[in-house]
């Protein structure tokens, strides 16, 4: 799979989801925000950071890089996008989702691992985890407090696009669980088309054991499976 | 006691590097808008304080701004009477 | 080029120089005779700046260059020593690190957030001038007594300026320390170290090479913020110089994020010969350093520099310490490309002059010569001091305190030790690194809340470990041997997790040399740095002094800290401070002696900082340091944690503690022949805590013996949140370890968690 990583002023997690890429097998590339062309990608990640030093608001200025626009082509034509912490949000910001993230009810940084609860394995970005799976990854951010409309998040719901919720070590979610206070504990969704992912945890970040998860795997596995299976959905 | 609807805006301090502010008027001159000088960025609080008069009520505004509001070693304030109102019943201890 | 001669014009608006006007810029009679001996004439306006910048405590060293010669600073693997931007070692694999510390201590005590992101973003220039990607950061803290509001105003800002800053960029926290004590009350120490990653073979310099090169200014704007911060930092707070005060500097990591990357593929280019960051004295020290460094000369026009505000004069450009901005050395011919590179990160790049065989540091204005000084006598010109230093009578007294009643003190040792676990001291220090970002970069083997992080290097097994240490206590109480002592524990942190001390940045915090008392202490410092240093083989490669940290009189207590490196043969291979597993046994390493001067049980309970702090042996350290890093070598233990503040007792709690995803019960049974009190709140050195499957006890055993190190069973792990008991003699402490979390990991929350009462003012 090839595989663009959209690298914005300010963002520092393109190393990394670069780095998970060739781990999972791929053949990652990187797009610096004024440069277009996504013609040979197979699918596309925004990466965490601080895009224009989420000055104003988080992923506010960044959706107007030229590349964005070929990454929301891209997406409106099916391409799979996979939008990390401050490519959520910047996705939020883009349309590309539905929502946007919040300060953190603590209004602080938060800096941990956090359990997580698969929500549906029936996507292309989960396929490769149990149902119910509990995972263990590191978040890393101010602003992921997850909000939209009471209406939109029944839909959510009800179409299965909450993938991950952020849930407490028993597997349970829990006011202590859900500790930036997102609504409904949601940690990651999808569009309708279930072609754009956003979550704010860090797959990327969970890759090898030596760093303490292996949780994030699932995540570029399921792409890979999706992308070069011939059981692709 | 009278309700007071008050308004406060913390700016950046004048000559202070106001990062925000330069970042939304690069993006800002990248969108084309070629005639904007200067943008700084701050932040506005209402606030609805019960005194006996404005200028008690500006006063604690005031002193709430040095105490907490504003940063005084980078932040500059300014605090103004919106409007005003009698206090409803059993709105106030 | 011009001669020497040329003719310098003061200009229009300048100030007469006068004998106040030389004192007000920290000069002092001798010295401004000097600078007219070198000029052979009176200086402008503007030169007088300049020199009183370079001249400064801050950027000249007076009263500690002759003290920091004595330090060891060479070793096979050391590539670049003291001097440059940063310290760099080989760290094998063709693997280059480059680090250093600096302190943000002043900017600090005004405004803490600034005061704090600005730090961090300093030092993180100095490692990428180098041609190092920042890897990692480490931070050193001193607050006053945390019960107070404006101590928490100043904690709360900080940790949030740091984070922010270090978050925003992407560089992992691996750790550091913070200690509260009323001797940190109005000066708090913020001290920021940085870790670079390159090629060994990719190193540049901060040097003017090459006659005829251009000279630009890249990055952010010059404004008029923190016009004489160096002399400021060079000076005591007082109410007096408030006035003084320079404009507070405001970092903004998102063009230090850009810099960064910019930098390096400048860097990468090879557009350029040298890069060094526009710090302390702005423009001036930055080019007269490379300048000096190169044996040339510099001519810069400030008209070309960019500004971000109107009507600027040479004095302020000069003397600007706008943060976010470098100046780079670039070939001939190659300005362009250099421009392109800039824009490409959205950064402004402006020729600003060129360099010059003349060995002058000369200034124009719009063509007009407003500054001509000798490079020379600017850099290396500085008088240097070497003051009279007599111990205070008062310190003296405090150490010889006999402390006999506070070791046979009684009473209920578990509510004691439940008080010490919730004194902000030796609580979990988890509030704050929960803010920092300790996971970018996906190389965290090792991460905050133990000793040492370790972070691996890419593409290899190989890691890095780092921390930073340092006990103000010891060091008041007795420098020589407290300074000794921070460097046998950054050794004893290290090797904990598995990795070999290789080498050092030391960062001097003290109050004013000029008393002979305060002088006395760095100069026994600096000799008990150099001592162990020697000893253990980890050359210094550099530090920064920061002085005068006093205020209206009152002097923090002397604080070296030491930021030491280590090297990890195989990141796989780590140990970690806390317990694994239940049923195994607890071994101590060393041996205990009771020693309670300066100790935090003395202070906590006895409101005491007095007694003589704890000995060191330095090759009882060494022989340790060896069995230790054997032990992790050979993956014989579940845990290993350094005995420090708060004796072993308090090393048991972390140890069963953890960083809180789990914690184990302990059975232990301590048989020294001493009272209860000391044989569990001791604080002697070359202790270390470790766990072992049962099997691998002998083996422990033996191979702490054939390193002279000794070495006893004294209990074992059991069920997980179970009872934690120490027997000590007949009495001892034993309750549920769920109490000691929550005292550990509450204390600091408890606190920090109502932030009205966080208040800027001391009494608005």
């Amino acid at each position: 799979m090839k595989v663009v990583v959209v690298t914005f002023p300010g963002s520092n997690c393109d190393q990394d989801c670069h780095r998970a890429v060739e781990l999972s097998g791929g053949e990652p590339r990187y797009l610096w925000h004024r440069e277009r062309g996504l013609s040979d990608a197979d699918a596309v990640i925004l990466p965490g950071g601080f895009a224009y030093g989420d000055y104003l608001r988080a992923g506010s200025i960044a959706r107007f890089s030229p590349a964005m626009e070929d990454v929301v082509a891209f997406a409106r034509q099916g391409g799979p996008v996979m939008a990390i912490c401050n490519g959520f949000q910047i996705a939020c910001e883009a349309g590309l989702l539905p929502g946007a993230l919040m300060r953190n009810r603590t209004v602080r940084f938060h800096s941990f691992d956090q359990y997580l609860r698969i929500e549906t394995t029936d996507t292309m970005w989960t396929s490769a985890y149990e149902p119910g799976q509990i995972l263990s990854m590191p978040v890393a951010h101010a602003e992921g407090n997850y909000e939209a409309d009471p209406d939109t998040i029944d839909r959510l719901e009800e179409d299965g696009r909450v993938l991950l919720r952020y849930v407490d070590a028993t597997g349970a979610t829990s006011e202590e669980g859900n500790p930036n206070g997102s609504a409904r504990s949601i940690a990651g969704i999808m569009n309708e088309q279930g072609n754009v992912m956003g979550l704010m945890p860090h797959p990327d970040r969970a890759m090898e054991a030596v760093v303490g998860s292996v949780d994030g795997r699932g995540v570029f596995q399921s792409l890979a499976r999706h992308l070069n299976g011939p059981g692709a959905k | 006691m009278t309700r007071y609807q008050l308004e406060v805006r913390v700016v950046p301090r004048t000559g202070l590097l106001d990062p925000p502010g330069k970042a939304i008027h690069h993006a800002l001159h990248s969108l084309g808008y070629l005639g904007v000088e200067d943008v700084r960025v701050g932040k506005t609080i209402f606030l609805q304080i019960d005194a006996p008069s404005g200028r008690e009520a500006r006063g604690r505004a005031e002193e709430m701004c040095r105490k907490l509001l504003s940063n005084p070693v980078t932040e500059d304030y300014e605090v103004s009477v919106l409007g005003e109102g009698e206090v409803q019943d059993g709105t106030d201890s | 080029m011009s001669s020497a001669a040329t003719e310098v014009t003061p200009r229009a608006s300048d100030p007469e120089i006068t004998p106040e006007l030389v004192a007000d810029h920290g000069l002092s009679t001798e010295e401004y005779e000097r600078i007219l001996a070198a000029l052979g004439r009176e200086p402008t306006f503007t030169e007088l700046g300049v020199f009183s910048a370079m001249w400064s405590e801050h950027c000249g060293y007076k009263n500690s260059k002759r003290l920091l010669r004595l330090l060891p600073t060479e070793a096979p693997w050391v590539i670049e020593g003291p001097g440059e931007n940063a310290g760099v070692i080989d760290v094998g694999d063709g693997w280059a690190v480059a680090f250093k510390i600096e302190s943000h201590n002043h900017p600090s005590a005004v405004e803490p957030y600034q005061g704090a992101a600005t730090g961090v973003g300093g030092i993180l220039r100095d490692i990428f001038t180098m041609g190092a990607r920042p890897i990692a950061t480490l931070n050193s803290l001193r607050f006053g007594d945390l019960d107070d509001g404006r101590v928490r105003y100043l904690f709360g800002g900080v940790v949030k300026g740091i984070g922010d800053y270090g978050n925003c960029v992407g560089i992992p926290s691996l750790g550091g320390e913070v200690y509260f004590d009323r001797g940190y009350e109005d000066n708090p120490i913020v001290n920021a170290m940085a870790i670079g990653l390159m090629r060994s073979d990719e190193l540049i310099t901060g040097a003017a090479k090459g006659i005829g090169n251009t000279l630009m200014a890249v990055g952010a704007r010059t404004g008029r913020d923190g016009i004489h911060g160096a002399t400021f930092a060079s000076e005591e707070l007082s109410e007096e110089n408030e006035a003084k005060r320079p404009q507070v500097q405001v970092g903004d990591p998102f063009t230090e994020k850009l810099l960064l990357e910019a930098s390096l593929e400048l860097i990468g280019s090879g557009a350029i010969t040298g890069i060094q960051d526009m710090g302390a004295a702005g423009l001036t020290s930055s080019a007269s350093e490379m300048a000096g460094r190169a044996g040339n000369g510099v001519e810069i026009d400030v008209a070309l520099v960019p500004v971000r505000e109107a009507r600027m004069t040479p004095y302020e450009i000069l003397l600007s310490e706008s943060q976010e901005r470098m100046l780079v050395i670039a070939e001939t011919g190659r300005e362009d490309e250099v421009e392109r590179i800039l824009r490409k990160w959205e950064l402004e790049a402006a020729v600003i002059g060129q360099v010059t065989d003349d060995g002058m540091f000369r200034v124009l204005e719009n063509g007009t010569v407003v500054a001509d000084l000798p490079s020379l006598p600017l850099t290396q010109g500085c008088p240097t001091y070497e003051r009279p230093g007599v111990e205070s009578k008062e310190v003296e007294e405090l150490r010889k305190r006999d402390l006999s009643h506070v070791s046979s003190s009684h009473g209920d040792l578990t509510g004691q030790l439940l008080d010490l676990m919730s004194s902000p001291n030796l609580s979990s220090k988890r509030w704050l690194f929960q803010q920092y970002d300790t996971t970018v970069r996906a190389a965290s083997v090792i991460r905050p809340g133990g000793g040492a992080g370790v972070v691996r290097l890419p593409g290899t097994r190989r890691g890095i470990a780092a921390t930073t240490d340092c006990n103000g206590r010891y060091c008041f109480l007795h420098p020589r041997r407290g300074a000794a002592i921070a460097v046998a524990e950054a050794a004893r942190n290290l090797v904990c997790v598995g990795a070999v001390p290789t080498a050092v940045t030391n960062n001097l915090n003290f109050g004013s040399p000029l008393k002979p008392a305060i002088y006395h202490q760095l100069r026994e410092a600096v000799l008990g740095i150099a001592e162990a240093c020697l000893l253990f083989e980890t050359p210094v490669t550099g530090g920064n002094v920061s002085l005068y940290n006093e205020t209206d009189g009152a002097a923090i207590y002397p604080t070296p800290v030491i930021g030491m490196l280590g090297v990890v043969e195989d990141v796989e291979r780590v140990c970690r401070h806390a317990f694994t597993r239940t049923g195994d046994a607890i071994v101590l390493l060393g041996t205990n002696k009771g020693e309670m001067g300066g100790s935090e049980y003395a202070y906590v309970l006895h409101d005491l900082v007095a007694g003589d702090p704890p000995g060191v042996d330095l090759l009882a350290e060494r022989e340790l340091q060896r069995a230790m890093i054997a032990m992790v070598q050979e993956d014989l233990l579940g845990s290993a944690h350094d005995c420090a503040e708060g004796g072993l007792a308090c090393t048991l709690v972390e140890s069963a503690l953890g960083n809180g995803e789990r914690s184990f019960g302990i059975d232990v049974t301590l048989t020294d022949e001493m009272a209860p009190v000391p044989t569990l709140f001791g604080e002697s050195q070359g202790r270390i805590v470790v766990s072992c499957r049962p099997e691998r006890l002998a083996h422990v055993i033996e191979l702490a013996g054939s390193h002279n190190v000794p070495c006893v069973q004294i209990g074992q792990v059991s069920a997980p949140e179970g009872s934690f008991r120490i027997r000590a003699g007949t009495s001892g402490v034993d309750l549920p370890v769920r109490d000691l979390a929550d005292a550990f990991f509450g204390a600091i929350p408890a606190r920090m968690d109502s932030p009205a009462e966080a208040t800027p003012a001391p009494d608005a």
